[in-house]
């Protein structure tokens, strides 16, 4: 397991450099210039000049990347083009606030996915599974910012239960929220939600009427073990797949809820690489894209990890 | 959807007595330091609010175009002799948020910061923001606490209109931060009416009256004034409906009815915008030819985009909005005629078997675009209709800007000879010099269209050397006539800036104006 787990380690280190020099170049190649969001639009060539030598936009491309790349080996990120605040504290504010969002989102998603795939699969071809299998496309099909507005109408316009936007009182949040933090939180996890629900629940109903079809299963019951023993053991087959599901669900939680961000104005990693796309702040469109495609690294890392400590064929092959 | 479902909109919330909630267009909390980014909403918002400039914008009424007031000036006059040099009287008395006295030296360092690259407290980030607004000063002194002399590089009498734009911050505090800008912004210190009481970056900025403020008139009313930034139509109007904000900027079109319906007041007025195509003169462009740019003019039918807009527009009668105190009285008339159109295109050599193609640059959004896509497809089916056929180039905001301040010549518009632009026309120079001055064709400056013209050139200078108000409004008001005679410009709309608000929200008087004043406002 230790050889399989340095093995893992020192592939990442080259998918770690591919993926900096792939956020350090997509963002080179959209057209505009990155210092419009900050210059008066009717600023002279001059100032444009003066303005493009401070920022060090003037350097040849490679050289911006070494220094970028030296920068962050010492945990600087830079400072934001259009706010002139550091790039990390900007970034893993905005990451703490979508990983409580991304984790919520999925404490929600997998529970209700696992547990309605498993009943489709254990009941396949009868009404409960196709009522099942309608939800889950249902939950895959629908875009899911439509339906935060339809969430925003119901319980935030119609009814006043929820608030519409933001997460709660600024500049104090937590990983110990309150009250008033949690009612923010609702809306957006749970429109979050719908989209894994239904990849959840496809996949382990799959994975589970597979296994409960097979030889083994039957050789079970024939050895006399109750149903609950032989779902344990059909779990334990499916588990590392559907984990391996789940870890990359994770991960589209926390990078791909850009949309959601914006409908509720949640000020996390979505928000800010939305507005800094909009601005092309170079710095912070750089360093927002890093730490998400880092963590997109890292959870194939945990999810390999444990699939291989769950399944030993995993680790062999 | 919102529109649909507001009916049912129920009143609830539980608000503070006196604290106003404000969603912003805005992404973020406009810069904290002094000089603001955002453009006029960070001004509006942050500006003069927290600070103040030398000469400010009277901004109590909503029935007429603001005219400029004293503010830490109390008055100023140019050298009867020599026309480059300005004095400045400073108001007594006055203090900054954290104490400190503001002096004619206060004016001087807040200058440095931004003008002096080698001083101690230049700012490049408040220097990218107010520089290119004051390019008229020369030189500055402190003559002695109450006195400050401006010196300009030529004549110019629009330095009064510029210095608008520059506002105040405290040296004392800056000092008092370790002279860090960035420590600043967290803990800024103005001489305006509201003093920052809390930040939190792309979240909300609080701010509490300063009671010590100099103009007793002008002490918010309020307990508090809260800034929410809230970038996406859609949160900020369900914000409002919500309770969650009182007041929001730009609401969508599409969800005023259902507002208005539930008792949520729409405020807006006419003021110094412009919603416009900039036309190409270079050699071989169609819009050389008067007649073409007055077909153009006729054939867009303005009334029926009001109608596309909600009703939140004002024709345009010409460059500058029919009330400006500078629109004069331009023999042109603007207006809805198709058939003069293709009488005056066919006298230029165009007709159906002949239309006319030209190329125009539009961007899908942008700041004071109001509604770009759907209103250049009118405009193109407009136009379309007198036999001119609209090519469209669709660029991204931001390389919009580039492409603007590129110029008409440049490679990177493929031959684009108009570009749809809209602007902030409040002052001479950024209202109308910079569009079409000889010594400002891009990418030197803003001329996007290489326009140049002697006699325009005399009516600029003219502005620039007519230091008596009136005078100078005379002057203006020809210059004006000009623009609107000679067809300038596709002159299409400008925009009411429209805002929405709970009825709770009482006292705004919502001046012609790109800013507010919000000391008089009360939460009922």
């Amino acid at each position: 397991m230790f050889s399989y787990l340095l093995r893992r380690l020192i592939l990442v280190l080259p998918v770690a450099f591919g993926v900096s020099v792939i956020c350090f170049l997509l963002v080179q190649i959209a057209p505009g210039d990155p210092l419009t969001a900050i210059m008066p639009v009717d600023a002279t060539a001059e100032e444009q000049a003066a303005m493009r030598a401070a920022y060090g936009l003037d350097k040849p491309l490679p050289l911006q990347y070494v220094i970028w790349v030296g920068n962050l080996a010492q945990g600087d990120m830079g400072r934001s083009i259009a706010t002139g605040r550091p790039v990390a504290a900007e970034v893993f504010g905005a990451v703490q606030n979508s990983l409580l969002l991304a984790v919520s989102a999925a404490v929600i998603a997998f529970p209700i996915g696992i547990f309605l795939g498993f009943l489709a699969g254990y009941f396949r071809d009868s009404a409960l599974d196709k009522a099942v299998t309608a939800v889950s496309i249902a939950g895959v099909s629908v875009p899911n910012y439509w339906l935060g507005i339809v969430l925003v109408i119901i319980f935030s316009v119609n009814l006043g239960w929820l608030p519409s936007m933001g997460a709660g009182p600024g500049g104090s949040r937590d990983w110990s929220w309150n009250w008033e933090h949690m009612r923010h939180l609702v809306l957006p996890a749970v429109t979050l939600a719908v989209v894994p629900i239904g990849i959840v629940s496809r996949t382990v109903r799959a994975l589970s009427g597979d296994i409960l079809s097979m030889d083994f299963v039957q050789a079970l019951y024939a050895k006399g073990m109750t149903r609950f023993d032989v779902l344990i053991h059909v779990g334990r087959n499916a588990a590392s797949t559907a984990l391996s599901v789940m870890g990359l669900q994770l991960g589209y939680l926390l990078g791909g809820s850009i949309l959601i961000e914006t409908v509720f104005n949640w000020p996390g990693s979505g928000f800010l690489l939305s507005n800094a796309i909009f601005q092309r702040d170079l710095p912070l469109l750089q360093g927002t894209i890093l730490v998400l495609a880092l963590f997109f690294v890292a959870m194939n890392l945990i999810v390999d990890v444990a699939q291989a400590a769950i399944d030993p064929r995993v680790k062999r092959s | 959807m919102l529109m649909l479902s507001a009916g049912l909109v129920s009143a609830q919330g539980a608000l503070a007595q006196g604290t106003l909630r404000i969603g912003m267009t805005a992404a973020d909390i406009p810069l904290t330091t002094g000089q603001t980014d955002q453009g006029g909403e960070g001004m509006r918002f942050m500006g003069y609010t927290v600070y103040d400039s030398l000469v400010e914008w009277d901004l109590t009424s909503a029935d007429k175009p603001s005219t400029l007031i004293p503010g830490l000036a109390t008055e100023w006059a140019v050298d009867a002799e020599d026309k480059t040099k300005w004095i400045f009287r400073i108001r007594e008395g006055v203090t900054f948020h954290d104490g400190s006295d503001f002096t004619a030296e206060s004016v001087v360092w807040n200058l440095d910061k931004l003008l002096d690259d080698s001083s101690e407290q230049y700012d490049p980030r408040q220097a990218a923001q107010g520089k290119s607004r004051i390019p008229a000063v020369a030189s500055y002194r402190a003559i002695d606490p109450l006195t400050l002399e401006i010196t300009t590089k030529t004549p110019d009498a629009t330095l009064p209109y510029q210095l608008a734009w520059i506002l105040m911050s405290s040296k004392a505090n800056w000092e008092a931060h370790d002279k860090d800008w960035e420590q600043v912004a967290m803990e800024p210190s103005g001489t305006g009416p509201w003093k920052l009481e809390e930040f939190v970056p792309r979240e909300r900025a609080e701010m509490v009256p300063f009671a010590e403020y100099w103009d007793e008139t002008r002490v918010p009313k309020l307990d508090k004034l809260v800034l929410i930034p809230l970038p996406e139509p859609n949160a900020r109007a369900a914000a409002l409906l919500s309770g969650q904000v009182d007041w929001i900027e730009a609401p969508a079109p599409d969800t005023i009815p259902a507002m208005t319906a539930n008792g949520f007041v729409i405020s807006s007025n006419a003021y110094p915008h412009n919603w416009t195509w900039h036309l190409s003169r270079l050699e071989g462009s169609p819009w050389n030819d008067i007649r073409v740019r007055k077909a153009a003019n006729l054939a867009i039918d303005r009334e029926g985009m009001g109608a596309l807009l909600g009703g939140l527009m004002v024709p345009a009668k010409g460059f500058l909005p029919p009330g400006s105190q500078w629109f004069g009285k331009p023999s042109f008339d603007v207006r809805y005629d198709p058939e003069e159109a293709k009488r005056l295109l066919a006298e230029a050599g165009y007709g159906p078997d002949k239309p006319l193609k030209v190329k125009a640059l539009i961007s899908p959004s942008g700041s004071g675009q109001m509604l770009p896509l759907p209103m250049n497809e009118y405009i193109q089916q407009n136009l379309a209709e007198v036999g001119i056929d609209v090519e469209f180039m669709v660029v991204e905001w931001n390389q919009m800007i580039n492409l603007w301040r590129a110029g008409a010549a440049d490679p990177a518009v493929e031959g684009s000879q108009s570009i749809n632009f809209t602007y902030f026309i409040q002052d001479p120079f950024t209202g109308l010099i910079r569009h079409l001055s000889c010594d400002l064709i891009a990418p030197n400056g803003t001329n996007w269209g290489h326009y140049c013209d002697p006699e325009m050139e005399d009516l600029f200078s003219q502005i620039r050397n007519t230091f008596d108000p009136a005078e100078q409004d005379e002057v203006m008001r020809r210059t004006h006539e000009k623009f609107v005679d000679d067809a300038l410009f596709l002159m299409v709309t400008h925009d009411v800036a429209p805002r929405a608000m709970s009825p709770r929200v009482k006292g705004f008087v919502q001046a012609q104006n790109w800013y507010q004043n919000f000391s008089s406002i009360t939460m009922e």
